[in-house]
């Protein structure tokens, strides 16, 4: 059972990046004005530590390795119950995220993990 | 009623030029790559103008240029920067109107609101720095025996500084006057969705100080502002944004040891005590106000109350008495100046806030008033505009606990002061809160328990310079609007210095 996925032009973005940027990762942010938004960086550049949770990590057909996307562990608590999906629109910026300069921004897309999903991801990682 | 004539169009007061270079150095540099990008208004989706796209040559650059003049405007006398700063000022008053249309177009936003808000405290700002620096004074400590410390406020030298988009001249202010006024020169990246507006500023400002001690370099986050947060050529970095890119801003800032300041947003609570409906009177009328708060710059503010508390015993009577406050909101054309409402600053602004509206409705919330994107017509369907947005539900909905940063607020009731005190405090952050009691003890008692850096007591929204602002929790370090961020911008220097003549007797 999956915690995030992600649209085919998210996927196919994401190939883009990683073709000029390396491997890369997503970590999730919150407040402010561009938070509440996935921000996709080169893997390593942002230090995870303690206190973030690795949610998910995408297989990306084209892509060799797992993107990890990860999550401050304070705010996954209340993010816990619901399932996320990774998508792209068009926009301006956000933060130091790759794809900003490209005028796209990815998105988070949310639905609630139904009581199934949720007692099967519990169990599992985070 | 007026409506500002758009820019570019006949009779308006603000032409934007096609065309923004980066500012370095006291004039306009073509960027390094010679690559721009456009610029849109989000009032109608069209594009006006475009910006040098920056990258880490550029900010060398000005990073070249800002320690060219940081020596000697250091050295400058604070009664000389004090005069430079109250010039911009003046300035600034004078062109009140032009500064108001162009952050309107830049950023959406109602032009009654930068008329009356934005831009006057800009002005205000630069005032108060300028006050409050020819105040400031060094210590002196007579420690004895003829041995004293002198203590001296000294500039850090070069800073680099981040600007949101929200308010895209009044956030630039707020860290340009305390950086000016305590002798730094500065590296300012604005925001990538609001570049234009600054430019507008350099026109009317840019001659008043010394090349090179203040310089602007546009671009996006990843090319521009990484390369400037984490250069080894700034001794200070402060940043307004989101908690992910402060984390990063302060992991450059480890590898360089430079300090930071943050501001990094909140999930404020609005806390509305019965007794604020004890009569329907002016203090109500006020109160009812201070709730629609919600929709202000259309909620693209870190302290937008975007949780509204309302006690159990008025909970029925108090929503729909803001209910009907809410739907009389008018939003329109951000250049009338009847608008209230304008339009969200850029696309994905708008496509983030319409799935936060989504989840909410998935997770039970009930929409009460709003709940979609607004349709407006002719030149402003192109526009991002969403309804301002009531949702009723808990305090463990993600509604309640995300920066949505829209014209939406989450409503739950609370039975007594112990359990507000406790929803207030259940959240991540701890930029701003409300407290709204006819009782002074109760909202004694609430403001100093929420966790909050900014507790408004029957107001709301409320930004004057001398009232410190920063956060609790995740909502950031340091604190803006106040003399205090001088010390963010200044490093002490001791001389300890002896007066004795005689040899202490060691060797």
């Amino acid at each position: 059972m999956e915690r995030v996925s992600y649209t085919p032009e998210a996927a196919e973005l994401l190939r883009r990046l990683r073709e000029s940027h390396g491997p890369l990762m997503f970590h999730q942010s919150g407040g402010c004005c561009d938070g509440s938004s996935p921000m996709c960086y080169p893997a390593g550049e942002f230090r995870t530590g303690g206190s973030d949770v690795l949610l998910d990590e995408l297989h990306i057909e084209g892509i060799a390795e797992p993107v990890p996307v990860w999550m401050s562990a304070a705010q996954f608590e209340y993010w816990r119950h619901t399932h996320l999906t990774i998508d792209v629109v068009p926009g301006r910026g956000s933060g130091f995220s790759l794809e900003a300069p490209e005028g796209v921004r990815f998105l988070i897309r949310s639905r609630l993990l139904t009581n199934e999903e949720l007692h099967s991801v519990d169990r599992s990682a985070p | 009623m007026t409506r500002y004539a758009a820019p570019g169009t006949d009779g308006s007061v603000v032409s934007f030029e096609p065309r923004y270079d980066h500012f370095i150095g006291g004039e306009y540099v073509p960027p390094a790559t010679g690559q721009y990008f456009e610029n849109p208004t989000p009032v109608t989706g069209q594009a006006f103008t475009e910006i040098a796209r920056g990258t880490a040559a550029d900010i060398d650059r000005a990073l070249d240029a800002a320690h060219g003049a940081a020596p000697a405007w250091g050295r400058t006398s604070v009664a000389e920067r004090a005069v430079i700063l109250n010039q911009i000022a003046d300035r600034m008053q004078a062109n009140l109107e032009v500064l108001a249309v162009a952050d309107s177009w830049d950023n959406g936003k109602p032009v009654r609101e930068t008329l009356a808000a934005d831009i006057p405290l800009a002005i205000d700002h630069f005032r108060y720095f300028a006050g409050a620096i020819r105040a400031q004074e060094g210590g002196i400590s007579d420690i004895g025996d003829g041995l004293v410390a002198y203590h001296y406020h000294e500039p850090l030298g070069v800073v680099g500084q981040i600007i949101p988009w929200n308010f895209p001249i009044l956030m630039a202010v707020w860290k340009l006057a305390p950086a000016l006024a305590a002798g730094n020169a500065v590296v300012l990246k604005p925001a990538e969705q609001t570049p234009a507006s600054i430019h507008v500023l350099l026109s009317i400002i840019g001659d008043l100080l010394p090349p090179g001690v203040l310089n602007v370099v546009n671009g996006f986050g990843v090319e521009a502002g990484k390369p400037l947060a984490s250069s080894s050529r700034i001794r200070k970095i402060a940043f307004t944004g989101e908690t992910t890119t402060g984390r990063l801003i302060m992991q450059y800032a480890s590898e360089n040891l430079i300090p930071v300041t943050l501001e990094l947003g909140g999930k404020s609570p609005n806390l509305f005590f019965e007794d604020v409906a004890a009569a329907n009177d002016a203090f109500y009328d006020k109160a009812l106000e201070g709730f629609t708060m919600f929709a202000l710059n259309q909620g693209e503010v870190c302290t937008c109350p975007s949780r509204a508390l309302i006690q159990a015993s008025i909970y029925d009577q108090f929503l729909s008495d803001v209910t009907k406050r809410t739907e009389a909101i008018v939003q329109g054309h951000p250049l009338d100046t009847e608008t209230a409402l304008g339009a969200q600053a850029s696309n994905d602004q708008l496509e983030k806030i319409l799935s936060y509206i989504d989840i909410g409705k998935q997770e039970g919330a009930r929409v009460v008033t709003g709940g979609s994107r607004a349709e407006l017509s002719g030149d402003l369907a192109g526009g991002y505009y969403v309804q301002p947005t009531i949702f009723e539900g808990h305090n463990k909905m993600r509604i309640f606990q995300e920066e949505i940063f829209g014209p939406v607020v989450s409503v739950t009731g609370f039975d007594d002061y112990a359990d507000a005190i406790k929803i207030a405090n259940d959240t991540l952050y701890g930029l701003g809160a409300g407290v709204w009691s006819r009782s002074g003890n109760i909202a004694y008692k609430a403001g100093r328990e929420i966790q909050a850096g900014r507790v408004w007591v029957n107001n709301y929204h409320s930004y004057p310079a001398h009232a410190a602002f920063g956060g609790y929790k995740q909502s950031g370090i340091g604190r803006e609007n106040h003399r205090m961020m001088l010390d963010h911008y200044q490093q002490t220097k001791n001389l300890l210095v002896s007066y004795s003549d005689n040899a202490l007797g060691f060797f």
